[in-house]
């Protein structure tokens, strides 16, 4: 049942419930059973808004403000996907979730023959500045904050976002973008890598030291246990390794000579609310507590709110099925109570039809309204972290925290998160995690409603994106027009010095945003880096 | 059915898309089954995949594609195979497939094909049921 682990005897009543983290829950909880973790309000909770702020980040959660909804957007053309961003400002979100084709994520041009059936199929098409200032037109750079969801070339995209809103007369202060710029785990789950395991650290941390140096709105990175989780690994494995990974930004920032409360407020992170209700509720309430310590403790921060664990709670993509879709309309508001129930600061929901299409525009409102029913009809600004002291969610917090520790000390035991990846220990570690869950999902332990239990009839079929050849022909032919018009000896004299510089130990974001401003193109500027740094050889072995 | 030799395998994520999921957690199932499994890794181009499938003298290839581009890459696998007189290796294929697309994929070839959530005993008995 769920996902979960249920024991149950001959009579069908359940004996065992162990979560995915390894917690086993007891039929019921009492005093006895919090006093045996230790747990004293002071040091574990504090009131909300106080450190270590497992409770809340703000002394008033939700009664002071709302939750942020971000669902993800980004269709095919900049055209379109300008449109798709009016429609859902007009609707009432007030950020940006960009998605990019995978032409663009891997660092090629539209007209590369490795880009033959990929052009704006999963996202955006971005190959110059120019398909920027499509998508971006008549959008307030200084009220909306736009989280741009490519990781291998961020730096591109964020160096590209910065020349645009110059463009439109915004000065770079006030611009707001979220890259989600976090390497290390595409290289343990979903895979959009190009370059070396160090080279590729040291883009991010060039991209963070930058965006502290000169763009003070910007959050440049956002670390993601999301994906850890959805390629297979358990919640405490989720937030343990998201935050190893962090650990080598933050120590390859402090080689740079910052210090950690120069950055570390910048910080954000994007986690899932996919799983068993409870376990996941612990989990971001430990998560919280543990980034606080982590940083007070081993890093010495001393400003309160760079203490604060930031960022998305979210989505839930792997509970989605597509089988019975319309039970993940139903899916999409627990996991919007998940989140809630948990202070998320920002959210957003997978829309039920993403099992097995792309979300169509009434999907994804949908999931906005799920989230907009949660905040203002359900009750859930009423109070901050209304469980709090709940004798079984305090308890299975404090067991979470010590499982989220397990996993950490297994990684720096291993040298670090760069070691674990380069030998391939994560990977191994979750696709291991996944054949676990998967066969549990075929033998009937884990239960999913549509399923492998209460199934009806036909299976309903998955939905491939048509795709929209005469556009991916208007890209390419604007693309080759671009390469004629624009002032090429320019073009190669700021691609000269992205090399130099990428050659070199110094910054590479301001030769990048030269490049866009030059309309060099994404893939010229990821074939530098290409050339200058080699592509990953992914260890294989299982 | 062979029953000196293990069968040996190649899981191959051909193109752009990472999401290896699915290839992974087959490649368990089917080592667990007792055969001789190899994984590619990540954005392999069909020229590769069938370097490796001849270096590695696999017996099946079996793609794992989630973006809906199958038809195109199976079609120019199942080619290059034949040119290259290679048409020995039996060709499988995982993923995100539309119901239609089943009889155009065995049109051309593909002797299984697993779509997401198929059983592991389903795909470990029919890539058996080919020897």
């Amino acid at each position: 049942m769920g996902v979960a682990k249920y024991i149950k005897n001959k009579a069908d009543a359940i004996e065992k419930v162990i979560y995915q983290s390894g917690i086993e829950v007891k039929p019921f909880y009492g005093p006895k059973d919090l006093e045996a973790t230790g747990f004293d309000y002071e040091v574990d909770l504090g009131d909300p808004g106080q450190y270590p702020f497992t409770r809340s980040l703000h002394p008033q959660g939700y009664r002071s403000r709302a939750w942020t909804t971000r669902q993800y957007t980004g269709f095919g053309t900049p055209q379109e996907t300008n449109e798709r961003f009016k429609y859902m400002i007009a609707h009432g979100q007030n950020g940006l979730n960009v998605a990019f084709d995978l032409p663009t994520q891997m660092g090629y041009d539209s007209d590369n023959p490795k880009a033959e059936g990929e052009v704006g199929r999963v996202g955006m098409a971005v190959d110059s500045l120019q398909d920027f200032e499509i998508a971006f037109k008549d959008i307030q750079f200084d009220h909306i904050g736009s989280g741009l969801t490519i990781n291998a070339v961020a730096s591109i995209m964020l160096a590209m976002y910065q020349a645009t809103a110059e463009k439109y007369g915004y000065s770079k202060e006030t611009i707001s973008a979220t890259p989600q710029n976090d390497i290390l785990k595409e290289m343990i789950g979903r895979g959009a890598w190009i370059f070396p395991v160090e080279p590729s650290v040291r883009l991010v941390c060039d991209t963070i030291e930058y965006s502290v140096k000169e763009l003070p709105r910007c959050n440049p990175v956002s670390i993601c246990g999301y994906h850890i989780r959805e390629s297979g690994a358990t919640p405490s494995q989720e937030v343990g390794f998201a935050f190893e990974i962090a650990k080598s930004y933050i120590d390859n920032l402090l080689d740079r000579g910052l210090a950690p409360d120069d950055f570390v407020g910048r910080f954000s992170f994007n986690l899932n609310v996919y799983g068993n209700l409870w376990e996941q509720i612990a989990k971001f309430r430990a998560a919280r507590k543990l980034w606080a310590k982590l940083l007070k403790e081993e890093y010495s921060v001393t400003e309160k709110k760079n203490l604060f664990l930031r960022g998305l709670f979210g989505g839930g993509g792997s509970g989605l099925t597509k089988e019975q879709p319309e039970n993940n309309i139903i899916r999409g508001a627990y996991y919007g109570l998940a989140a809630a129930l948990s202070g998320a600061q920002t959210t957003a929901l997978c829309s039920f039809d993403e099992a097995f299409t792309i979300p169509t525009p009434r999907a994804a409102l949908l999931s906005l309204r799920t989230l907009e029913i949660l905040m203002e009809e359900v009750g859930l600004r009423d109070t901050v972290d209304p469980l709090a002291g709940s004798y079984f969610v305090e308890t299975i917090t404090k067991e979470m925290e010590d499982k989220i520790k397990n996993e950490m000390t297994r990684v720096q035991k291993m040298g670090g998160m760069v070691h674990a990846i380069s030998s391939g220990y994560i990977q191994r570690e979750v696709a291991r995690q996944a054949y676990e869950f998967e066969k549990s999902l075929q033998n009937g332990e884990i239960i999913k409603v549509g399923v492998n239990k209460y199934t009806e009839g036909e299976q309903p079929d998955v939905e491939v994106h048509k795709y929209n050849d005469s556009w991916v022909g208007a890209q390419i032919s604007s693309l080759k027009a671009l390469r004629r018009t624009r002032d090429n000896q320019e073009v190669n004299r700021s691609l000269k010095a992205l090399e130099k510089t990428s050659k070199s130990q110094n910054n590479v974001m301001p030769a990048l945003v030269d490049c866009c401003r030059a309309y060099a193109t994404v893939g010229e500027m990821a074939g530098v880096f290409r050339d200058v740094f080699g592509e990953w050889d992914e260890p294989c072995l299982f | 059915m062979k029953d000196k030799k293990k069968i040996r395998i190649l899981i191959a994520k051909p193109g752009l898309d990472g999401h290896d999921r699915g290839a992974k957690v087959v490649s368990l199932a089917l080592r667990d089954a007792g055969m001789e499994v190899l994984y590619s890794g990540l954005h392999q181009s069909v020229d590769q995949i069938i370097a490796a499938a001849v270096q590695e003298a696999v017996d099946v290839i079996g793609l794992s594609i989630m973006t809906g581009a199958h038809l195109p890459i199976c079609a120019r696998l199942m080619k290059d195979l034949e040119e290259k007189k290679l048409s020995d290796i039996f060709v499988v294929i995982g993923g995100v497939i539309p119901k239609n697309d089943i009889p155009k994929l065995e049109e051309i070839g593909v002797k299984g094909i697993f779509p997401g959530g198929t059983r592991f005993e389903f795909i470990i008995d029919s890539i058996r049921a080919l020897f």
